[in-house]
Order: C-alpha cells, then structure tokens, then sequence
C-alpha cells in the first residue's frame, strides 16, 4: 500500500486508506502468532541466525517491520535520497563498468595486459602499482629489494607512465588508479603521459585512489603525517575541479577497511565518516561544497552475506545524500548522489579447492549489481595465492559478462527494493552507522580516532571475532572447516615475476638520470620545496617535476623534508 | 633440552661476553635474570662488580598515553648527545594466558637499530607494582653494561607506580587529556611519585584544563599556595634559567614541573629535556640522590633475602617434614595455622642455617 | 628458583605491504596461547627485525609476508641472524608463497612456513613442538 505524490487524495480519502492499513495491519499481526507458535515448536538448525556482521537475523520479515518507515527513505532511483540508485536509468543505460585490476612487472609487461584485456571487452582499465611504487619508493631504492614488479606495475617516474599507457588513448578510456600516499606524484604521471598523448586533460575520465585516511586506518600504505596528506588531497579537488572536470580525484574506499577485517556495517560507516572528513578539509580551506562533492567517489568491498551487502550500497547512498544536503548545504544533486565502485572481497577466497571462488565471486558480483554499483572488480580465483594468471582474470572477467548479458538482473532498477527482508535491512544498517558516527564524534573526529588507534583497534577486534568463528566452527567456510578434502595439495598455475623485472627497471632509472635535463630537476624540486612550505596549490609544482622526468622518491623525499613522516600507532 | 646448545649458553661464557660488551651477551643475561635461570644471583653478582653510575629515568602512565612516543625521541636527543641509551619497555601479562603482547618497540622503529641504542620489552609475569619482579634487577643489569643513560616505561594507572619510583632517580608521569576522568582516582598515587608531569598530546582539547588541574594538586599537596606562580611561568613552565627553579627547590624541596608535549610533532620534547636535566641537577646537589640510591640498595638487599628465604624455606626438608605433619594438627583442632608458622619460622631460622 | 621458561615470538611485517590482518591476528593468538610476543609493526628492514631478535633475545621469528617479496625476505632474515649468532633462532611463518618456493626456503634451513587459511593453532603447535625440542636455555 503506497500513497503516490501524483495523485493529490482528498482528507476523506486519506481517512479511509489509513484505517484501511490499521485493519490490515491487526489481521497481519494476528496471522503472524499463529505462524510463531508453529515457528517456535519446529526444529532448528541454530539457535541464532546472525549476519556476516553478527546482527541476529528474524526468521521472517513482514509489512509489520516497516509499517512505521518513512516511504521518502525510498523515493526514485535519480532522485534524493538515492536509495534505489544514483541515476535515474542505471544499467537500462549503461551497464556498470566492468573494471579489472592488474598490474605487474614493468609498465611494457602491464601495457600488454591492458591491451589484452581492452580487446576481450573490458570497458575500463584499473592500475594495480607495485608496493615500492605505493610506498613512494624507485625501483632502484635499497627498500625496494625484492618487491619491484611484484604485486603490481612499477612505475618511478612519468617515463613508466607513458610506456604503460602506450597506445592506449587516454581520452578514450578511464583508467583508475590504486595509488594513496604518493597519489599527488602518480596522478601528476599520469598527466604528464597525457599531455605527452596531445590528450587535453579535461576529457579525462577515471578514478584516483588517494583516500589516505583508510591508509592510516587499514591499508598502511601511508607517507605523510594527516594533516600535510590531507593538505595534498584538498589541493587535488581544487585542481581537478578545475583542470580535470571529469575526473575523481579521490575514491573514498571501504574495501581496505572490510579486507582488513572490519564488518559491513564498519566497513560502510568508517568510509562514510572519512568522506565527510574529506568534505570538511575541503570547506576549510575555502572550496565551495558543490565545487568539489560531484567528483567525489566511493569504493567498498562485497562479501558473503548476500542481502547485507545489497543493503549496504542502498544505505550508504541514502545516509550520503542526507548528510551532503542536510549538514553540508550541498544544493548541486550530483554532490548528494553516491557513485561507488565495488570489488568482490579478497578475503572470503580461499586457498583449498581454489576453483570453488569462482562461485563465491560470482555470487559476490550478483549482490554489487543488484546493490547498484557503478563499476566492478571480479576476483580471480587464483588471488590468495599469487597474481592471476591470464585464464583466471578471464574467467573472472567472464563471470560479469555473464550477470550482465544472461541472468536478467540489469532489466529491471533496484529489483529488491520493497522486500521486507532488503529494505528492514537497509534501515538497520542505517541506524548502526550513526550510532557509529556519533562514536566517532566524541573521539573528537576521524583523525584522532586513527592518532588513539580507535579504528585500527576496531578492525582487529572484528577480524580476531570472525578468525575465532572460523576456528571454532561457528562460521562455515567451505574446503576450510567444513567439507574439506583431507590433505589436498594445492596445484594451481601462477603468475611468477621474473627476478630480471628488478635489473630491467633500475637500469631504466639509471639511463632516465643520464638523459634528462639535470638542472631542470633540481630547478623544479627546489620550486616543490618552497611550495610545501607555503599553501599553495601543490598540483601545478609537481606536474612540473613530472614533465621534466623527476622520479618518484625524489618528489617523494623533497615533500617529506618539509612534511616529515607519518609513525604507525599500533594498537590490538 | 639439546645439551650442545646448553654449554654454547653457560653462563660464564654469556658473563665473559657481557664483559667484552657484546649486547648479545647483555640480550642473553636479561633473559638469565628475567627466567631467574638457576644461578641467576651469581650471575648477577658476577656482572655487578662495576659502580652503578647510569642516569635513570622513569616513564609511566596510563596505557596509551605516548610513553613510548616519548621514549623514543628522548632516546634520540640522548644518542644525538653522544650517549648510549638502554630502554627498559614493561608491559603486563594477560592473567588469564600467562601470554603478553609487547608492542612498545614500533614506536622506536626510528631508533631500532642504531648502535648506540638498546631496547628490551619485557612482561610483567604476574607481578603486581608495574613492574616485573625482577625488572629493577635487569636495570642493574644494563647500567653494568655501562649505558649512560637507562630509560624504563612501565604502565601505571594510579596504585601501581611506586615501583619505578624505587628504581629510577627521575620519574616522568606522563598523561592525556583523554585521561582527564581517571586523574581523580590515580591522582594520590601519582603525586606521590613524580618528579615531572607530562600532559601528552597538548593539541586536544582538554589539554590546558589537564595542566591546570594537576598544578592545583601538586599545590595542594605541598600546602602551599603559590600566589602567581602560573602567571610567572606561564601558562607551561618553562625552564630557561634553572638557577631560578635550584633557588625555588632549595627551599621546598623538589616541586614537580608540569609540562606539555606532543609526541607526534616533537614539540615540548626540548623542555621535557631540560627539566630532566634541572631535575638531576637538583637530585644530585641536594643530597637526595645519595638518599634514593641508599634507599634502593637496602630495599635491594632486602627484597633478595626475602626472595632467599622464600625460597630456602620452600625448600628446607625440616620445613617441609614439620608441615607435613603439623597440618594434621591444624585439622584436628589443636593448632592453627599460625601457631604453626611461627613454629616453623622458629625452627628454619634455627636449623637451617 | 627457575620459572617455567616463557616462549618469546617477534612477530614482524618485514617489507613494504601493509596488510597485517594476519600479523595481527598470529600475534593476539600466540599472546593468548600464553607466549610472550614482541610485535614490531610494520615496513620492517630485515636488519631491523634481526636487530629486535637479538635484543628481545627471542626464541622464534615469525614474519608475514602477502607482497611475494619471500624469497628476498626470509633468507636475508636468515643470513643476518646468522651473522649475529643467533642460528638457533627458529625463522617461521605465513603469507601467500607459491609451493616451489616453500620447498626451497625449507630447504635453506627456514621453519615451516603457512599458507592462507591456516588455523592459528596449527600454527600455535608447531611454535611449541619446535620450542619443546629446540629451545635453548636463556
């Protein structure tokens, strides 16, 4: 029973419709014991049903559950406050971007691979960097030993940029980048190659990582103290909102926080509390909400739980635009609408009967699309155990375009909306977030939530629960605990990064030293280390250093003399 | 126990070691001392025949409150100095698993491996006071080693403390505005033993209200009432002329600084530095050092004989055989236990001898 | 008086990856298995680990490394504990290492090194079974 805003109902009319609900309501409720006492005397299979964040679960969801919601929690997709999604034809339009993330060796290996992946119809291109390269550190650096290539592409300078993007038109494709403490030097990479391209930089379109808080919380892959990090990525909205209108110069990213351990109901407040963290920099330092709000963008982790998962992109977009219009005075929609990409959760693979992830990856998918993501990763089934290899990353590839084109689920926008189950979810998941929010607040914000250690403590917590269920039984992980096939050996073909990746990369750095313009580089990095010092805009200092072929670490280490370093708080 | 890897330990060859400097040696004693391996009071006593003469510092406070922040960058001025530096990190055991998680080192990562620097964590196994039964032995220990300058950071949260205040010459109580709340209740134990305070993290909100109520304590526990003392140092008090703070203490005594800093930045650590300094200046001009260090030597010497008789008496058959016997008696009703303690008390003492 | 001898662990994150779920969890479980356990964090230099090692006197290293940097890590842990005179120190631990790779760090005389989804107490075994057999006197 909906009362439409279209058709304006007469007093009388309301009248009846109203006790017309409170009849149905009572017949409902009378039905419902009846059906308890049934429930109460069968057999169980557990005495508690819990969610993956642990939240009992009832066995049956009514009209009764929400019979008190506000039906404007709901609205239309496109329209405030998204809960059915942030545009107004979702994938009757387009279908999300299918988004894989790869990288490794040197920027020529990955540039095959991207190519590759281009011509089997992905639609969009996702850069996974090497640790060094997340670090800030050159391949040739001594703390790079071991790691060059390895995890990702390296990339120590606008050189590599423009080898890993070579042939591929960047005024064409979005390319997301997974880059957060050095983001500020990768995107000015990134650029510089498209520059080098003849590509304007205002048709670009993709996504930056660069969401540093999550860093301090989860990920660890952090350079800078907060506040001069937090500095770094104000200056980025305030140029791309400028220089780059079609670019997200920050993804502000949950997967981490998840990965690391956090539940879904952390995971989706601890990002929400960062966003608005960011938002609050922004204003700050003077930038106008409806400025900057359109550009940014979110990233979370979908895990096991099915139905929370879904409920969890629907709440975020509906606490999102409550907060940006109500709190913030965002007037512009696009600043209240929340665009996420998602990634199915690196976590819940395992390493026996590893074919078996192929499954859980696709049920994982099935919950982003029918959550409304924006674009997606699909896990390979190999990733606990090494970089995918090509078969994989196909299979995994292949597993979207099988959601996309056969099972139906894009026809339709939001088809759960309205469940009892989805939609009491949603507004459960709502309300524990804020209870977490206003947590966050009396800790006096998010930074010195991270400087006393409260999240990392949180997500430890949370990840220790869920280990001990694991063990104990309580939490089925199938090959793992329970249907496990005694002592298989797992034999399963894996990428290998050859050692000569290492020489190969620091003999480029050594000959890009002896080519390029020496004085130039020292003239552009004494420039950067007079900005740090002042509060210009970073931006423009960089991306000079970039066009003259300044690596990675020396950018890196002229910043840090002025910034200094960031030291870990470690708490269990 | 694999008998090759027992004689390529001895003792005496640890001892030897210890003596060529080795702080694998120095390493391999503190576990002899901290597992109080048989023979560990020999070693000791072994080790022992250099004067004491390390200057030591105490840190304590409610867990969470940067010590080991702290810590850290005063072991970076110290070697900056040209000193050598041994760090003494206490943690308690979790009563239930007898296990510990001794996380102090990450906050040092930046002084982890210079040369000049030794760091030892170690867990308080059950024992009460904030400090392990035999940490004030290990100190010893590494002042042997010859470290001008030893740092010890235990745990204190308000009855705990008294410890370190045995075992150090400067006690550093260092707190957050976080921990505004529980001051009250640890504020009597703290009192009584710090030289400095410390209100740690002086950015947040809470900080100067912190300052402020410990320095209206500190005065009402010395019952003076120092008219325009905060107006003439300050809202921080700032030890630029220590001649000032030596006239001052000549006659009061020592009054405790109250200090901010921000571990995270490196602010007040300067500060924090020349109060440690004026307070070793006044320890040692005053007599009270001498005082302290004959007070530490005799509870010394009397935690030992405790340890020994304990441990004798444990051990002693005629002990052991009377009580055998004599709970009997208790059971029956012709004695109680304490007749019989004093019995057997008599009896070692006599016997055992 | 001698104690029953506590098992000590440094647990380290050697390398640039930032994951330490599992350190995290490996260390809490040791702790609560009743070992002693001095956690280093993270981006630790194979020279700082050993640098610990030797001065918290410890029984066992265990790492974790997920960044596939193993066969750099594990073995110059090694060597340098070597070097310092602490051979007898045990080199363990856990992360994502292909099966070669495992049968070759073994063979260089590395401890048993686990893969994702081991039980902790697996691993918890193992730490005391070795400690029961190998621990040096200290």
């Amino acid at each position: 029973m909906t009362i439409r805003e279209k058709d304006v109902p007469n007093i009388s009319e309301v009248v009846k419709a109203l006790s017309e609900r409170d009849q149905e309501i009572s017949d409902l409720k009378a039905k419902l014991l009846k059906w308890e006492s049934t429930y109460e005397r069968a057999n169980k299979r557990k005495a508690v049903f819990n969610s993956g964040s642990g939240t009992e679960i009832s066995p049956l969801y009514t009209d009764l559950d929400r019979a008190e919601a506000d039906p404007g929690l709901l609205g239309l997709p496109g329209n405030y406050p998204y809960t059915r999604g942030p545009y107004a034809t979702m994938y009757r339009s387009k279908l999300w971007t299918m988004r894989q993330f790869a990288g490794f060796a040197t920027a020529e290996d990955t540039n095959a691979r991207y190519k590759y992946l281009l011509d089997h119809g992905q639609t969009g291109l996702s850069v996974a960097f090497d640790f060094p390269t997340l670090m800030g550190f050159d391949s040739d650096h001594s703390r790079s030993l071991g790691e060059v290539g390895v995890c990702g592409v390296a990339v120590s300078s606008t050189l590599d940029m423009e080898e890993l993007f070579e042939g591929i038109p960047l005024d064409k494709v979005s390319v997301s980048m997974t880059i957060n403490g050095p983001a500020i030097i990768l995107f000015c990479f990134y650029i510089a190659a498209a520059e080098k391209q003849g590509v304007d930089t205002r048709v670009l379109r993709g996504t930056i990582q660069n969401d540093i808080l999550k860093e301090y919380q989860a990920q660890h892959a952090w350079i800078f103290p907060p506040n001069p990090a937090l500095r770094c990525i104000v200056d980025m909205f305030d140029w791309c909102s400028e220089n780059t209108p079609k670019y997200n110069p920050i993804s502000i990213s949950g997967y981490h926080i998840r990965e690391a351990g956090a539940t879904a109901v952390e995971e989706l407040a601890f990002t929400l509390a960062n966003g608005f963290e960011y938002v609050e920099k922004g204003l700050e330092s003077g930038l106008d909400i409806d400025s900057f709000a359109p550009q940014l963008s979110f990233f979370f982790d979908v895990h096991n739980d099915f139905f929370e998962e879904i409920a969890k992109l629907r709440a975020a977009r509906r606490i999102w635009a409550r907060r940006m219009r109500k709190v913030y005075g965002a007037k512009n929609p696009a600043s209240w609408r929340l665009r996420t990409h998602c990634q199915t959760a690196g976590v819940s693979l395992t390493a026996q009967q590893a074919e078996n992830n192929i499954v859980r990856v696709a049920y994982q998918a099935m919950a982003a699309s029918l959550g409304g993501t924006q674009s997606l990763h699909t896990n390979s089934m190999d990733e606990t155990l090494a970089l995918p290899t090509e078969k994989a990353a196909r299979i995994a590839l292949r597993t979207q375009q099988i959601l996309a084109y056969e099972s139906g689920i894009p026809n339709t926008i939001d088809p759960l909306a309205g469940s009892f189950y989805v939609e009491t979810l949603t507004d459960n998941i709502e309300r524990e977030a804020e209870i977490i929010f206003d947590e966050i607040e009396t800790l006096g914000g998010v930074v010195p939530g991270i400087e006393s250690g409260w999240f990392q403590q949180k997500i430890a917590h949370s990840a220790m629960r869920q280990q001990n269920e694991i063990e104990s039984g309580e939490r089925t992980v199938v090959g793992v605990n329970q249907f496990t096939e005694g002592s298989e050996s797992i034999e399963i073909d894996t990428l290998k990064i050859d050692k000569e990746v290492e020489k190969r990369q620091i003999a480029k750095i050594v000959a890009l030293k002896k080519s390029r313009d020496e004085s130039k580089v020292s003239e552009c990095l004494s420039a950067l280390h007079q900005a740090c010092r002042t509060d210009e805009n970073l931006v423009p200092k960089i991306l000079e250093c970039a066009r003259s072929y300044c690596t990675l670490f020396e950018i890196r280490d002229v910043m840090q003399e002025v910034f200094g370093s960031y030291k870990e708080p470690v708490f269990f | 126990m694999d008998e090759s890897r027992l004689t390529s330990t001895s003792m005496n060859e640890v001892l030897e070691r210890f003596k060529a400097g080795k702080p694998a040696a120095l390493s391999r004693g503190i576990s002899i001392v901290e597992n109080q391996r048989d023979g560990f009071e020999a070693f000791l006593h072994a080790a022992m025949q250099t004067k004491l003469q390390g200057r030591r510092i105490g840190l304590t406070g409610p867990p969470g409150a940067g010590k080991s922040s702290l810590v850290a960058l005063l072991t970076e001025f110290y070697i900056s100095q040209g000193e050598r530096v041994g760090v003494l990190a206490v943690d308690p055991t979790s009563p239930q698993t007898g296990g510990a998680l001794l996380g102090d080192r990450i906050r040092m990562n930046d002084i982890a491996i210079d040369e000049n620097v030794f760091i030892r964590s170690m867990a308080t196994r059950g024992s009460l006071g904030g400090l392990a039964a035999t940490t004030k032995e290990i100190l010893d220990l590494m002042d042997c080693f010859g470290f001008d300058r030893l740092l010890a950071e235990t745990v204190g949260v308000g009855q705990t403390e008294f410890e370190i205040a045995r075992a150090v010459d400067t006690v550093v109580v260092v707190l957050v505005p976080e921990s505004g709340d529980s001051i009250q209740a640890m504020k009597a134990g703290l009192m009584e033993i710090a030289d400095i305070f410390i209100v740690n993290k002086a950015d947040r909100p809470g900080s100067d209200k912190l300052v402020k109520e410990v320095r209206q304590a500190i005065h009402l526990r010395s019952g003076h009432n120092f008219k325009g003392f905060a107006g003439h140092h300050g809202p921080v008090i700032e030890v630029h002329d220590t001649a000032e703070l030596n006239e001052l203490d000549d006659e009061l005594g020592w009054e405790p600084l109250v200090l901010k800093t921000n571990a995270l930045t490196g602010e007040g650590i300067q500060e924090l530095t020349q109060a440690i300094e004026s307070h070793e200046e006044w320890i040692q001009g005053s007599g009270e050092l001498q005082k302290r260090r004959k007070l530490r030597t005799e509870v010394r010497i009397r935690e030992v004989m405790h340890r020994e008789l304990v441990n004798r008496s444990i051990a002693s058959r005629t002990v052991n055989k009377i009580l055998t016997k004599r709970v009997e008696a208790v059971l029956s009703g012709h004695a109680t236990p304490y007749s019989v303690a004093m019995e057997l008390v008599d009896q070692f003492l006599e016997k055992d001898q | 008086m001698s104690e029953e001898r506590r098992v000590r662990v440094l647990v380290a994150k050697p390398g640039l990856d930032g994951h330490d779920r599992g350190a995290k969890v490996i260390a809490s479980a040791f702790r609560d298995a009743g070992f002693e356990v001095i956690y280093t964090g993270l981006h630790q230099t194979p020279e700082m680990i050993v640098s610990a090692a030797v001065q918290e006197d410890v029984d066992v290293v265990a790492m974790s490394v997920l960044s596939g940097a193993h066969m750099t890590l594990f073995p110059r842990v090694k060597e340098l504990l070597g070097q310092a005179g602490a051979d007898n120190v045990l080199v363990t631990g856990g992360g994502i290492i292909p099966k070669d790779d495992v049968k070759e760090l073994e063979d260089m005389g590395i401890g048993r090194l686990f893969g994702p989804g081991t039980s902790t107490k697996e691993s918890i075994a193992y730490v005391k079974e070795w400690f029961a057999i190998h621990a040096v006197s200290r």
